[in-house]
């Protein structure tokens, strides 16, 4: 009988397949960012309309419209090189993925310019008040989490450049990638909280 | 037999032949620059037991200097600095580590895996945590600046605002042990991470998830609980770092910020850092009591789903340390309620336990009789918890002796008994040797005789109400007979830790042979040698039950038959 048993269990093949771990460990990262996100964004709320003194958020902000459309769509491209480097059109690969990068760098600067117009006209900064405090923190937050990822995406760029980065790490190029799509969701989120709620 | 895939435990390649000097730094280097999880594992625990001693000498020096009224042994400022130090020491550089360092040298093994999923990002998270722990003592050193000799972070382990704040908080001390927590931080996010991919993408062949053991399962929920609780903390450590250096405004409240948003986001870390501890105890009990019974696990789909449930629950309750601050009566009613459900699940398990015992061959070796000196104070420190949910009763009790001698029942009756037991069970696999059983006894007899006078007397020092966090008392208040005996018990429980750590060193070097499989168990790692070679296993093991070794033993009873 046991032997019979032991027969059954043992003859199928069965094909063992387990998630990718870099899959599994982004999106685990990803879990405990969200939290991080999540904590600066309750305080952010919390603090709307508590500062004692000015410059108040409609007075001073204006909404990123370019920044905006360009790292959303930057979300479009790295799509396309994704999809580009699994079938292994490597050209294109790193054509959408220059492009991606052009786009995030296009979202840095106008942060740049933004911030540069909030320090040296309006004059608010991280100790002015509280959104000041809260409005830097937040969005310098996510701006870090943009630059990190822009510099994930140059060196794979210039690996890819040299020839260094083939098909065949699409799987690691797919971690990347889902790293960007949620610094996209993030912003989404700030963008809300901050631009839309806030003003 | 053969045709039963089980990984066989020979030993592949000899071990290379050293001598000299140059053999002392290859080894030292080897510990340095090592990924290996195993080696890892031991590095946390190593890491964590000498900061448990460390911080067991703090308290050592709170009790001797509470034991009588009007004392001054210590100046309230000192007072102040060493219970800081105890209670962060204990919490971020013993309890964190030390269950870290169990996950990384037991789940691998218990999964038939080579080694972590991300070993690199392991060793980095080891030396990411000792360096925060480095940081934090270094404040003795560095705190307020070598000009002011220096000093420790005074401010509590939960650091309130506005005392963090700098009119408060001068000098650097608050800074280090925001710095320190940051940086550990990382270590246990980068740990967590770690684990989660290791369960979920190295299992072997047909371990599916129904299959692990509830030691991997247990670690699987903890690490993915260590995700949405190490990071609020991290940001609120900014957000302080923020108000300190940059000038921020978060916490001050003469700037609108509010002191209570402090209060909740660290709560928020807090609460569910008490079951990111209390779960990798249990997963040690789920490993010891089955075995020292001579049993399955009763009910494993229920251990499961009790600790998922756990974990969810257990994000919603944290402002059950708030009743005193004066939120509306709906809030407290929820946090009432929802404190209470937790109890729902954590019965689950003890009834478990209970019933994994009933009608068992139990046998009462070290390990088991901690785990079941566990399950008896686990119980009390439930009903304790479920005594201070209840708000009008916390409002009584906030903040006295009672609220210590329940998170201390928890931490300590729970948690450390539970780390005991995990080391007296584990320690031949990754020694190769068993540690003594004789002075394992002597070890748990004094320390729960000691555990039990300092902790039951101090629940009646809290109802006759002593508050926490006072250097010294008068003594016309009726509490010096209950702080004598408290600190006496203390005492005894120091001689029992001096002992574990003598038979920790010296089983090291006298212990008996251990063998693959001293304890007559049924996972993974005891199929493999004492200590694993490098590669754990010489061939990648196939499992079809929850119990594989079971299975190799008794080929004609197997689980497998049995399982659904």
């Amino acid at each position: 009988m046991s032997t019979a048993t032991r027969v059954m269990h043992s003859a199928p093949e069965q094909v063992w397949k387990l998630p990718s771990r870099g899959r599994v460990g982004m999106l685990s990262l990803i879990i405990g960012e969200a939290a991080l996100f999540t904590i600066f964004v309750v305080a952010y709320i919390f603090y709307i309309g508590k500062s004692l003194t000015g410059p108040t958020p409609a007075q001073v902000l204006e909404v990123p419209i370019l920044g905006t459309i360009c790292l959303l769509s930057s979300s479009f491209t790295i799509w396309r090189s994704e999809h580009a480097i699994e079938h292994g059109k490597m050209r294109a690969f790193s054509g959408w993925l220059a492009a991606t990068i052009l786009l995030g760098v296009v979202f840095m600067v106008g942060t740049a310019i933004e911030w540069q117009k909030l320090i040296f006209r309006d004059g608010l900064t991280i100790r002015t008040n509280l959104f000041g405090t809260t409005f830097y923190s937040l969005v310098g937050l996510h701006a870090t989490h943009v630059v990190l990822g822009l510099s994930m995406l140059s060196i794979v760029l210039v690996l890819s450049l040299l020839g260094r980065f083939s098909a065949s790490q699409s799987e690691r190029f797919a971690v990347i990638a889902l790293y960007w799509h949620f610094v996209d969701v993030v912003w989404v989120v700030v963008f809300t909280v901050v631009y839309v709620i806030g003003r | 037999m053969s045709d039963l895939p089980m990984p066989s435990s020979q030993t592949l390649e000899p071990e290379p032949a050293q001598h000299g000097s140059t053999a002392l730094l290859e080894w030292l280097q080897g510990w340095l620059v090592t990924v290996d999880h195993k080696r890892l594992g031991i590095l946390y625990i190593l890491y964590s037991i000498f900061f448990l001693l460390v911080a067991g000498a703090e308290a050592m020096l709170i009790r001797i200097q509470l034991a009588v009224p009007n004392n001054h042994f210590l100046t309230a400022q000192v007072y102040n600095r060493y219970f800081t130090m105890h209670g962060t020491t204990m919490v971020f550089l013993v309890g964190m580590p030390i269950l870290f360092g169990f996950g990384n040298y037991i789940v691998p093994l218990q999964i038939g895996a080579r080694d972590m999923a991300f070993p690199r990002l392991n060793a980095l998270s080891f030396w990411l945590t000792a360096f925060g722990g480095l940081l934090l003592y270094y404040s003795f050193l560095g705190g307020s600046g070598l000009y002011g000799v220096g000093n420790a972070p005074d401010v509590g382990w939960f650091a309130y605002a506005p005392l963090t704040a700098r009119t408060f908080s001068p000098g650097n001390a608050t800074d280090y042990w925001a710095l320190a927590l940051i940086v550990s931080g990382f270590g246990t996010l980068g740990a967590a991470v770690n684990i989660i991919a290791t369960t979920f993408s190295m299992r072997c062949r047909g371990m599916t998830l129904m299959r692990m053991p509830l030691f991997t399962w247990l670690y699987l929920v903890v690490s993915g609980l260590t995700l949405v609780t190490i990071t609020p903390l991290t940001a609120a450590q900014f957000m302080l770092l923020i108000d300190r250096y940059l000038g921020g405004h978060f916490f001050d409240t003469q700037a609108g910020g509010s002191a209570l948003v402090w209060v909740h986001f660290f709560w928020i870390f807090g609460h569910p850092e008490v079951y990111v501890l209390v779960l990798p105890a249990f997963a040690i009990a789920n490993e010891i009591i089955p075995v020292f019974s001579r049993k399955a696990i009763f009910g494993y789909p229920a251990m499961v789903a009790a600790s998922v449930g756990i974990m969810f629950v257990s994000l919603g309750v944290w402002a059950h340390h708030m009743f005193t601050v004066g939120m509306t009566s709906v809030t407290n009613a929820f946090f009432v309620l929802s404190t209470m459900l937790v109890g729902i699940p954590t019965g689950i398990k003890i009834f478990n336990w209970i019933a994994t015992i009933w009608g068992g061959r139990v046998r009462f070796q070290v390990p088991m009789l901690f785990c079941l000196a566990f399950l008896y104070q686990f119980l009390i420190a439930g009903l304790t918890g479920i005594m201070l949910s209840v708000a009008p009763l916390d409002w009584q009790l906030h903040n006295s002796y009672f609220v210590i001698a329940h998170f201390h029942y928890v931490l300590v009756g729970a948690i450390v008994f539970c780390i005991f037991a995990g080391l007296y069970y584990w320690y031949p696999k990754a020694t190769g040797r068993m540690m003594s059983e004789r002075l394992g006894k002597w070890h748990f007899w004094l320390f729960v005789i000691g555990f039990h006078i300092t902790f039951d007397t101090m629940h009646f020092l809290g109802i006759l109400g002593m508050p926490r966090s006072i250097y010294t008392y008068q003594p016309d208040r009726g509490w010096n007979t209950l702080n004598m005996v408290i600190s006496l018990g203390g005492f005894i429980q120091a001689i029992a830790v001096l002992i574990f750590a003598y038979n920790f060193i010296v089983s090291y070097f006298r212990g008996d042979e251990a063998g693959d499989d001293p304890w007559d168990a049924w996972t993974l790692e005891w199929t493999t040698s004492s200590p694993p070679p490098v590669y754990n296993f010489a061939e990648e093991p196939e499992v079809r039950s929850r119990r594989p070794l079971w299975d190799l033993k008794h080929p004609h009873d197997t689980d497998w038959e049995y399982e659904g």
